[in-house]
């Protein structure tokens, strides 16, 4: 097509473009893809903030308030009652009113106590990934017990300070989880793969079986299997770790399929012919052959490692508090009363889809990238 | 009566893509006379298979028929294919049954699920007034024994991948006559075949023709296959045919560039080793928003500012001889 | 063919047996066994336990034996009708799981035909209407349905369908209707609370078929045999169901085998949100109480439904493709 531009394009331009490694082809075609490009600005933006939660929330997540509890997100405003406007948002006190007929107490919106809203306040002390210490937060206002951007839970919890926080947990376990799936994956795939015979046999027997094993009650059955003295940190390590067990099965049929087809490749024969050994040849020939559908396929198996996570700790028998996810969060939600008295509660789930749609949009976008028949 | 049965004037068949309108055909003109054979040749990419489609009404979306005339003559008069909506009835009832195509792969142009026989029973009976099953399954042995298939009973209850190329393409011929129609599009049927079986298709086909008076339109790539086969010849390039004549004329006196380019390429048997072969300089290009000017003039070695300049029609130089260049 | 349904069948035999070895490794899995908590609750109602009852109680049930021993003991009284007791329910195994198999094979079942009869239509007008809107609308729904874990969409469900259509949510029949015999009124209770459970398992699936068969389609709508049959004069419509989507539906039968274990597995998650009585929810209260031999009978049940079940489809898959058929 470049053909018939009759102005003709900048030869070293052109000779560039010969010379791009498959990684500058692969994002050039990605950065077309919209909704990749947006899936991909929604997961930097969820991980930043996940990763530096503590710095991003408006308070500690373990602090109760004794006034706001089960409190709706927190209106905030411009205008303030008397019509004045500001530029700089604020929202209002609590105060306390008793509801005439059945005596219960419930808060509304004091306005005669306005709280403006600022960046970078100093707010609760924390230590940032648990040993950077620290008290900037990065917007809301120091006064305690006011801005509940997602409302507050039961205890009188922030909610979005929980949020965020379990959006780190829970992010980080997709990315765990994929580890161990990658390393499996990609060990019984090349061994089934590459050598055939015997080992290929078994395996592929062995991925049939995992595959047709419904995986929750398999999770389930493995989780309530934990001694319940186990510290937080190792029942994360393994829950993640019985997640790849039984997810490994569809990167290692992506890269054993892959290997069978090349194996047979002429470039092979011919690398084969030259006197490279084995090694040589998996590394410097078929694996970045197939490297970009590998990567295709991790990206993807994320967003499922995200949603077992939460659903098992949703049950109760994944992470458990005082770690907290979002499905641990959401486990708040779990009765209907809860769920239509503060629908707010639900948001943690909110955060689930939309952190799953994104590594979707994200993996899609990846896998039209990289077919170079497109 | 009228001896062209089929006459195709100006037909242009645009696809309108994202990155721009891909002018597969654009201006394609040629006439095809009663029992007589046209090869079509140009390089893949020239707009031959889209013109067969064309002529079928059969060009899938984003493609669509813009503009032109195919008038096909049965005997009764000649009508405008350009005219009827691609799945109108008159359309299909052409199609395979007045008007029939064969193609490049002939495995992967039979379904895998069904049996030859299954297959061939369908296109008889979608074309019955009446359904006579018995009738159809009479039509559909007899023409297995014509087009030589090897056991006519047994591979009609065979499936595609049961076969082998030579015989699946024996197969697809008989589909396409079962119906014995008017006109046989063959869209490089011996492309995906090896040499002796090419020669055994090309028979059949010559026999066919002879047969049921048949007129065989004949695409491809592959000169030698035009000599042997064809009576007249439209040599197509970038959508539009830049010459056309009879076979005979066209070999003795080629005109335009391209075709004298296309038979100086062709090995000759008792050349010299160590001679360079004679290649056309440059690639096709795609014909995607095509300039304004003659299509070839980026290979040409005529080329002059003038066929920069505007698209040359198709002139007719000597009787039954059209070439379409401004410097003929 | 026979040879191959035969393969099959033994290959589900053995799949069969690895799943009874890990249900019986799942039950000894938490410390102590099930005799220190049957222990624990007879000292708890009738105060200090003899220890000679003890002994006897452990050789009764085998637990003085090595593990191997126990497996196939256990295995044995499985095939006598014997799984054990449930000492949190105080009643056979056996009873509590089959009173739930049937409806938890209905609930499978239902949710699987409906996924299928929604997305295979669905998926082949997304794919010979690329990029119309309605293809726009079934992705967007279609992703919807990937990335909410079903426990969420069922509270959602359960929300709008309790507020603005006043249904009664939560378990399979209405609390009137609960223990009564079988009538047409029943029935029709049940299929009033049956959708919810449907669509929150089904959604999932049905997204996945949408996918996969659209992709195939397309892929298979460019074929030269289609293109051969159009210019054989079939009517168009006629002809897309009888060769694209008929070759395209041989991966979605296949499919039904990965399907399968993701139904069950969110059958599961749902059954305990909507307190379903399932074998699935049954399972998650046996775990939570540690009643091991209810846990492992259940984990059995649950994957027999999935390995008899990729069996059929293995079986449908034959009768469909001819090119496996004649091997």
């Amino acid at each position: 097509m470049a053909l018939f531009k009759k102005k003709k394009a900048d030869v070293s331009m052109e000779e560039a473009m010969y010379m791009e490694t498959q990684a500058q082809l692969i994002w050039r075609k990605f950065k077309k893809h919209k909704l990749a490009m947006a899936g991909m600005i929604i997961l930097i933006v969820l991980y930043v903030v996940g990763f530096f939660s503590e710095f991003f929330a408006t308070q500690d997540i373990a602090k109760r308030s004794t006034t706001a509890i089960s409190m709706a997100p927190t209106k905030i405003h411009f205008v303030d009652a008397e019509g004045n406007f500001s530029l700089q948002p604020f929202v209002y006190g609590l105060k306390q009113e008793e509801d005439p007929v059945t005596w219960r107490k419930y808060y509304v919106e004091d306005t005669t106590q306005k709280y403006p809203l600022r960046f970078f306040y100093h707010g609760d002390p924390y230590k940032l990934l648990g040993f950077i210490p620290g008290d900037i937060h990065f917007f809301g206002t120091p006064q305690p017990d006011v801005f509940f951007p997602f409302g507050t839970d039961l205890s009188g919890r922030d909610l979005y300070s929980r949020v965020l926080s379990a959006l780190r947990i829970s992010l980080t376990t997709g990315l765990v989880g994929v580890f161990f799936t990658f390393i499996l994956g990609c060990l019984f795939g090349g061994i089934s793969g590459f050598y055939g015979g015997i080992a290929d046999t078994v395996i592929q027997r062995v991925i049939e079986f995992l595959m047709s094993m419904p995986s929750i009650p398999l999770w389930m059955a493995l989780a309530a299997a934990f001694p319940t003295t186990w510290s937080s940190l190792q029942t994360y390590f393994a829950i993640t770790i019985i997640l790849s067990l039984i997810g490994w099965t569809s990167l290692a049929r992506v890269v054993r399929g892959k290997l069978l087809e090349l194996r047979n490749e002429d470039f092979v024969t011919a690398a084969r012919v030259a006197g490279a050994s084995d090694g040589y040849i998996i590394t410097k020939h078929l694996l970045p052959s197939f490297s970009s559908y590998l990567i295709v396929n991790v990206t993807l198996a994320i967003p499922g490692m995200i949603l077992s996570e939460t659903s098992l700790s949703f049950l109760g028998i994944g992470l458990t508090p005082p770690i907290v996810s979002l499905g641990v969060l959401l486990q708040d939600a779990q009765s209907i009363n809860t769920v239509s008295m503060y629908p707010w509660m639900m948001i943690p789930g909110l955060f689930v889809v939309i952190a799953v749609l994104a590594f979707n949009f994200v993996g899609d976008g990846l896998r039209d990238a990289a077919d170079p028949y497109k | 009566m009228n001896e062209y049965i089929l006459q195709v004037k100006n037909l242009k068949t645009w696809f309108k893509l994202d990155t721009g309108t891909l002018k597969a055909v654009d201006d394609v003109t040629f006439s095809l006379k009663r029992n007589e054979t046209i090869g079509i040749i140009g390089e893949s990419g020239c707009g031959k298979s889209v013109t067969a489609h064309s002529i079928l009404r059969t060009v899938q979306n984003p493609g669509k028929v813009l503009g032109g005339e195919i008038l096909y003559d049965d005997g009764n008069g000649p009508v405008d294919l350009v005219g009827y909506k691609p799945d109108s009835r008159e359309m299909r009832k052409l199609r395979g049954r007045e008007i029939s195509m064969i193609f490049q792969e002939p495995m992967a142009s039979l379904a895998p699920v069904y049996t030859i026989g299954a297959q061939m029973m369908e296109a008889v009976m979608v074309h019955q007034d009446k359904k006579d099953k018995k009738a159809a399954k009479d039509a559909c042995m007899e023409m297995l024994r014509a087009v030589g298939m090897p056991d006519p009973e047994q591979k009609f209850n065979t499936y595609p991948h049961q076969m082998s190329g030579g015989q699946c393409q024996r197969a697809m011929i008989a589909l396409a006559m079962v119906n014995r129609p008017k006109i046989l599009i063959a869209d490089e049927p011996t492309t995906a075949l090896d040499v002796t079986v090419q020669a055994q298709i090309t028979d059949l086909m010559k026999h066919f023709q002879k047969e049921y008076n048949m007129s065989i339109i004949y695409i491809t790539h592959d000169m030698g296959v035009i000599a042997e086969m064809a009576d007249a010849i439209a040599v197509m390039y970038l959508g539009r045919v830049v010459e056309s004549g009879s076979v005979k004329e066209i070999f003795k006196n080629p005109l335009h560039p391209y075709t004298r380019g296309l038979l100086k390429s062709m090995p000759v048997l008792g050349n010299k080793t160590g001679e360079k072969l004679n290649a056309i300089e440059g690639n096709v290009p795609v014909p995607l928003d095509p300039p304004a000017e003659c299509g070839f003039c980026s290979r040409c070695p005529n080329r002059t500012p003038e066929c920069g300049a505007g698209i040359p029609s198709l002139k007719e130089v000597q009787p039954g001889h059209l070439v379409r260049c401004f410097h003929v | 063919m026979r040879k191959y349904i035969l393969k099959r069948f033994i290959y589900m035999i053995v799949l069969l047996a690895v799943m009874s070895v890990f249900a019986f490794v799942v039950i000894q899995l938490p410390p102590g066994d099930y005799l220190t908590s049957y222990i624990a609750s007879l000292q708890q109602q009738m105060g200090e336990v003899d220890e000679s009852v003890v002994l006897n109680l452990r050789r009764q049930y085998g637990l003085d034996r090595p593990m191997w021993q126990q497996y196939f003991l256990w295995m044995r009284n499985m095939f006598q009708g014997d799984f054990g007791q449930s000492f949190q329910w105080r009643q056979p195994v056996k009873t509590l799981i089959a009173t739930r198999m049937p409806m938890t094979i209905v609930l499978s079942v239902i949710t699987l035909l409906f996924a299928y009869a929604v997305a295979v239509p669905t998926g082949i007008y997304s794919a010979r209407h690329q990029y119309s809107v309605g293809d726009y609308v079934a992705s967007i729904l279609g992703f919807i349905g990937l990335a909410t874990p079903s426990f969420f969409l069922a509270l959602i469900l359960m929300y709008y369908s309790n507020r603005y259509l006043g249904l009664s949510v939560g378990g399979f029949y209405s609390p009137e209707f609960q223990n009564a015999p079988w009538s047409f009124a029943r029935l029709w209770d049940l299929c009033k609370h049956l959708p919810i459970p449907v669509i929150v398992i089904g959604l999932a699936s049905m997204a996945n078929v949408i996918r996969i068969l659209r992709a195939t389609l397309l892929d298979e709508l460019k074929r030269p045999y289609v293109v051969a049959a159009r210019a054989r004069g079939l009517k168009e419509n006629k002809m897309i169901y009888k060769y694209p989507v008929r070759v395209a539906l041989n991966p979605i039968i296949s499919s039904i085998g990965s399907i399968l274990p993701s139904i069950v597995s969110g059958a599961t998650v749902t059954a305990i949100v909507l307190d379903i009585p399932t074998v699935g929810s049954l399972l998650y209260n046996a775990l939570l109480s540690q009643d091991m031999y209810l846990a492992g009978a259940c984990v059995i049940m649950l994957t027999a439904i999935t390995i008899v079940g990729t069996f059929i489809s293995d079986i449908l898959l034959v009768v469909v493709d001819p090119r496996i058929r004649l091997q």
